[in-house]
């Protein structure tokens, strides 16, 4: 093709300076009217072809935060000096860095897949994976653990049956093959995500502190690598342009969506090779390639360094032909990453590269000026200050409106609802709850995922938390959690985000380990309805200020709007996950009853009686109305010095968090679990149906060898903590009695918890 | 001299780290074997490991099996060297004819990962004499294509020729007989779809069983 062939069809910056009038489709990328004029505004011409594909990928809602970056300062503005005294990065970097000691830093950050995974379960899910890996590998670090957390649709619903097994077939098949053990997570069912399912993975990953990469291009005439995956046309428009588009669910979809796909094994040696290369110390900056592409690569890289960037599109390796530079620019074919490299080390890192033959290719450098210059066919096609494309998008400070249906919903309280209360009754209950869909085994699930290689994980799934070892020497490890209740969200916004870090907190103490950082996944509906940006800020804030009163910070995060069909929006979903740090591994403190002969049951915390939100009044009534209970952060953080102690000192040789079905399911788990029997006599007076299921927070149920009682119990006394002896475990019996209720075998109980999501799904 | 047992590293390979560490737990050296290289490093003792050997995109193990590194195994073992493997690295022995049959992809068609109880069914091989015959172990599984199968006649030679190593007592992926693990004629290369690098400690694993076949190759080559 002759150079003029080329100029009559690449849109160049001669071009559209010559052409200011040529009418863009800046609608269908997305761009609002006014972002255009802006971006207009901003070059002083029209943007190129090239251009509008950059400004449009990254000033989406998914890219660029434009609608909660007004609220998203207030986690900022209420971390204290304290709270940031073991942070090495926080929000804005791809991912939150601690300082967990013994020289370790830990990274962790939890993400949202959920749009490709409705259109595409499989794939979704499994490149949700993928990016999320990549982020952490982007810190400099080996990425250790994952988790998932999981929203679907009503368990009878056909498409659910679509959605599940591919999400969880692809969450597995990524992670497996990638060699990162999955440690926990979630799965709740919820016709409000029937169509639009939440996939939210996080991932955790470590290194020494001296290696924390951070992304920049810095240094004149320092090198951009490009290696990986060679760039295709899948997931053009993917996850940025998707993700802030609403399913309307009937005709007039313009936009194709087209879901990234991925290949774990090309993740797995790219994994090995950054290793390796950052190593070896000849990486300047790294960034992955996630949400688009090398547009946001480019232009972060740039906008973070000192100097500009001229990049030659000509040298990217393609695997589809005539791709357009905009297409290039925009692709989101996934396992690949970009880094800045001295020119010195350039051979280096290429030979590291072909080591593990990973495709590498220099595509420019780092210059003296302040552009970002992008060459195509030996023309310009882009040239614009980077931080317009990577910072400077829109933002807004969307209306927020509490919708006038919260009073009534918080006034449909669920104090008329039948109650069982024969034993007859509340045996049946019992055995309802447990084999409910969102009560029941998770073990359909997790059976698929590898929890063991690497050979680090402590606890996995069933467990409160996962829990991996860092250090083979000192073992000193970490722990994870992500909770969240979305029916005590939709009842009061503020208070739902608070049970949800307390819960997930709670779930980190009782494994022993001390929580020290959150990370957050904000999953709403559409931002242009005040409604729910009036649940969004009321979470945010309800998240932020626990947060400080707990003294923990949130390190990094994910907001994910337009989760809705139509117009209905999904359960507000403020996913948060909570990591705690534990000395020594050896320590941590199973779930299950019975690793020790003869242990006392204990009831830690107060049992009030609240069921506005919780599993019962679903289960029992389909009710959803009222209050969600009581937050108590003072009582959350006696609670977990309690756990934290109990560890430490030996006192606990089991834990397990009461939430979502009460004092009932959490007696069913750990027995179960344990596979041990054990007799339980619920505290005088108490009303057997309020002890049983109730869901009040701050509290957990321990096991403490006999040995142990009298300290662990005079320590809980002295330090305000309410507790109640509620029975005894039996390792020889193969029931569970619930005494003057009923009595179960433990047959029954694993045929009712473990059978309902084989029946469904298989 | 003291022992070396190598660990082969494919690109792909995931519990690699994890065998090492089982063989660093009975106090050998753990050798690392790159896959491209043919030289087996004077180890005297090689471990495949599982994983997903050049993404498995093939058979499981198909494209390994070429690997120049296995060249140099597969030439050691007919020499006498034991071998074990594991997971992909069965997958990997059967492809490259070190062991009879085939794995193919699990009866649920869903990947399976679970705590299983085996029987050692031959403590005559070189990686079981530790194991009381007839004993049970409790060794994960993890993985998506663990279904053994073998022509029946095939399977009547094994078992008649005490070649079965392992075999499930709760079958997790309808491999033929219960089939968990089987041996070569001369009883030195074995080959298991279960974890036994995942099972060398209590607190990351669900027992310390996994060591009884690392002590049992120790024995061997001490003895020899």
């Amino acid at each position: 093709m002759t150079s003029t062939e080329v100029s009559q069809i690449v849109d160049t910056v001669d071009n559209a300076i010559a052409t200011p009038d040529h009418e863009q489709p800046y609608r269908e990328l997305g761009l609002k009217d006014d972002e255009y004029a802006r971006v207009r505004e901003l070059l002083g011409r029209r943007p190129t072809a090239a251009e509008l594909a950059m400004y449009a990928v990254m000033w989406s809602e998914h890219c660029s935060y434009k609608s909660s970056k007004v609220h998203l300062r207030y986690f900022g503005e209420t971390t204290t000096d304290e709270m940031r005294r073991t942070m090495l990065a926080g929000i804005g970097e791809n991912a939150g860095v601690l300082d967990i000691g013994d020289g370790w830093a830990v990274t962790f950050k939890a993400e949202s897949h959920n749009h490709p995974s409705y259109v595409e379960p499989f794939q979704g899910a499994a490149t949700g994976v993928g990016g999320i890996v990549r982020d952490i590998l982007a810190m400099g670090a080996r990425p250790l653990a994952v988790m998932d957390s999981l929203r679907v649709g009503a368990p009878e619903a056909p498409d659910t049956k679509r959605v599940l097994p591919g999400v969880v077939a692809g969450v597995g098949g990524y992670g497996n093959c990638l060699g990162l053990p999955n440690i926990g997570g979630e799965v709740v069912f919820d016709s409000s995500y029937a169509g639009n399912p939440l996939v939210n993975a996080l991932c955790v990953g470590a290194m020494r502190i001296e290696d924390l990469h951070l992304a920049h291009a810095s240094g004149a005439g320092n090198k951009i690598i490009l290696f990986g995956a060679r760039t295709g046309l899948d997931g053009i428009g993917g996850a940025s342009v998707l993700a802030s588009d609403t399913f309307s669910g009937g005709t007039g979809r313009k936009k194709l969506p087209s879901v990234q796909v991925g290949d774990p094994f090309a993740e797995k040696v790219l994994i090995e090779c950054c290793l390796e290369l950052f190593a070896a110390k000849v990486v300047v900056g790294i960034s992955d390639l996630g949400a688009a592409g090398l547009a946001c690569a480019t232009s972060e890289l740039a906008s973070a360094g000192d100097g500009g960037m001229s990049i030659d599109l000509d040298r990217v390796p393609l695997r589809a032909k005539d791709m357009s530079a905009a297409e290039i620019l925009s692709s989101e074919s996934q396992e690949r990453m970009c880094a800045v490299v001295a020119p010195e080390h350039v051979e280096e890192f290429l030979a590291i590269c072909a080591k593990w033959d990973v495709t590498a290719t220099e595509i420019g450098e780092v210059t003296e000026g302040d552009t970002l210059v992008i060459t195509w066919h030996g023309h310009t096609v882009v040239d614009v200050p980077p931080r317009t494309v990577a910072h400077d998008g829109p933002v807004y400070h969307r209306p927020i409106a509490r919708p006038d249906t919260q009073d009534t919903l918080r006034a449909n309280v669920p104090d008329s609802l039948a109650r069982p209360s024969t034993k007859d009754e509340l045996r049946a209950t019992l055995l309802r709850m447990i084999g409910s869909a969102n009560l029941s085994s998770r073990r359909w699930v997790t059976q698929q995922y590898d929890r063991y290689v690497r050979g680090g994980t402590v606890l996995a799934q069933p467990s409160d938390s996962g829990m991996i070892r860092i250090d083979e020497r000192t073992n000193r490890g970490v722990a994870l959690s992500v909770d969240c209740n979305s029916r005590y969200v939709a009842l009061d916004p503020y208070q739902g985000a608070q049970l949800a870090l307390a819960e997930a907190y709670r779930n980190v103490a009782a494994s022993g380990a001390r929580p020290v950082a959150v990370t957050d996944c904000l999953n709403f509906g559409s931002p242009e309805d005040p409604g729910v940006m009036w649940q969004f800020e009321q979470a945010l804030h309800g998240l932020a200020d626990a947060c400080a009163e707990l003294g923990i910070p949130v390190v990094g995060g994910n907001v994910s709007f337009y989760n809705q069909t139509g117009g209905t929006a999904i359960l507000p979903t403020p996913l948060v996950g909570v990591m705690g740090v534990i000395d020594d591994v050896r320590r941590r403190i199973p779930t299950g009853f019975g690793t020790e002969p003869g242990e006392t049951l204990l009831l830690l915390g107060e049992t009030r009686d609240e069921f506005g939100g919780s599993e019962w009044a679903h289960v029992a009534h389909g009710h959803l109305g009222g209050l969600p209970p009581k937050v108590d952060l003072a009582a959350e953080a006696l609670l977990a010095d309690i756990l934290i102690a109990g560890s430490r000192d030996g006192m606990l040789s089991a834990a397990h968090d009461l939430s979502d079905g009460g004092l009932a399911q959490a007696v069913v788990e750990a027995a179960l679990i344990g596979e041990t029997g054990a007799r339980i006599v619920l505290p005088e007076g108490a009303d057997p149906f309020v002890a049983l299921f109730s869901e009040s927070a701050g509290r957990a149920l321990v096991a403490v060898p006999r040995s142990e009682e009298p300290r662990f119990t005079e320590m809980c006394t002295m330090r305000g903590l309410p507790w109640a002896r509620i029975g005894v475990v039996d390792r020889e019996s193969d029931s569970v009695e619930i005494q003057g209720v009923a009595e179960f075998t433990l047959a029954e109980l694993r045929e009712t918890w473990e059978g309902p999501l084989p029946a469904l799904f298989d | 001299m003291s022992t070396k047992i190598g660990v082969v590293t494919f690109p792909g390979s995931l519990d690699d780290e994890d065998a090492a560490r089982a063989v660093r737990a009975i106090e050998v050296e753990a050798v690392s074997l790159w896959h491209a290289d043919a030289d087996l490093r004077g180890v005297d003792a090689v471990v495949i490991p599982g994983g997903f050997s050049y993404g498995d995109y093939l058979r499981a193990g198909a494209i390994a099996s070429n690997a120049p590194v296995m060249r140099s195994v597969v030439a050691a073992a007919r020499g006498g060297m034991p071998v074990l493997g594991i997971c992909n690295g069965f997958q990997v022995l059967c492809e490259s004819g070190l062991l009879p049959g085939a794995l193919i992809r699990n009866a649920g068609l869903h990947f399976v990962c679970r705590d299983e109880w085996l029987r050692v069914d031959s403590a005559d091989t070189a990686w079981t004499s530790r194991f009381a015959q007839g004993a049970e172990i409790l060794i994960p599984v993890k993985h998506m294509d663990g279904c053994y199968v073998a022509d029946a006649e095939t399977v009547r030679r094994l078992e008649g020729e005490g070649r079965v190593a392992f075999r499930y007592t709760d079958n997790p992926n309808g491999s033929a007989a219960d089939i968990a693990g089987v041996a070569d004629a001369s009883g030195r290369v074995v080959g298991l779809m279960p974890h036994p690098e995942h099972a060398i400690d209590a607190l990351t694993g669900p027992s310390d069983d996994g060591l009884g076949l690392f002590l049992s190759v120790l024995d061997q080559l001490v003895r020899a």
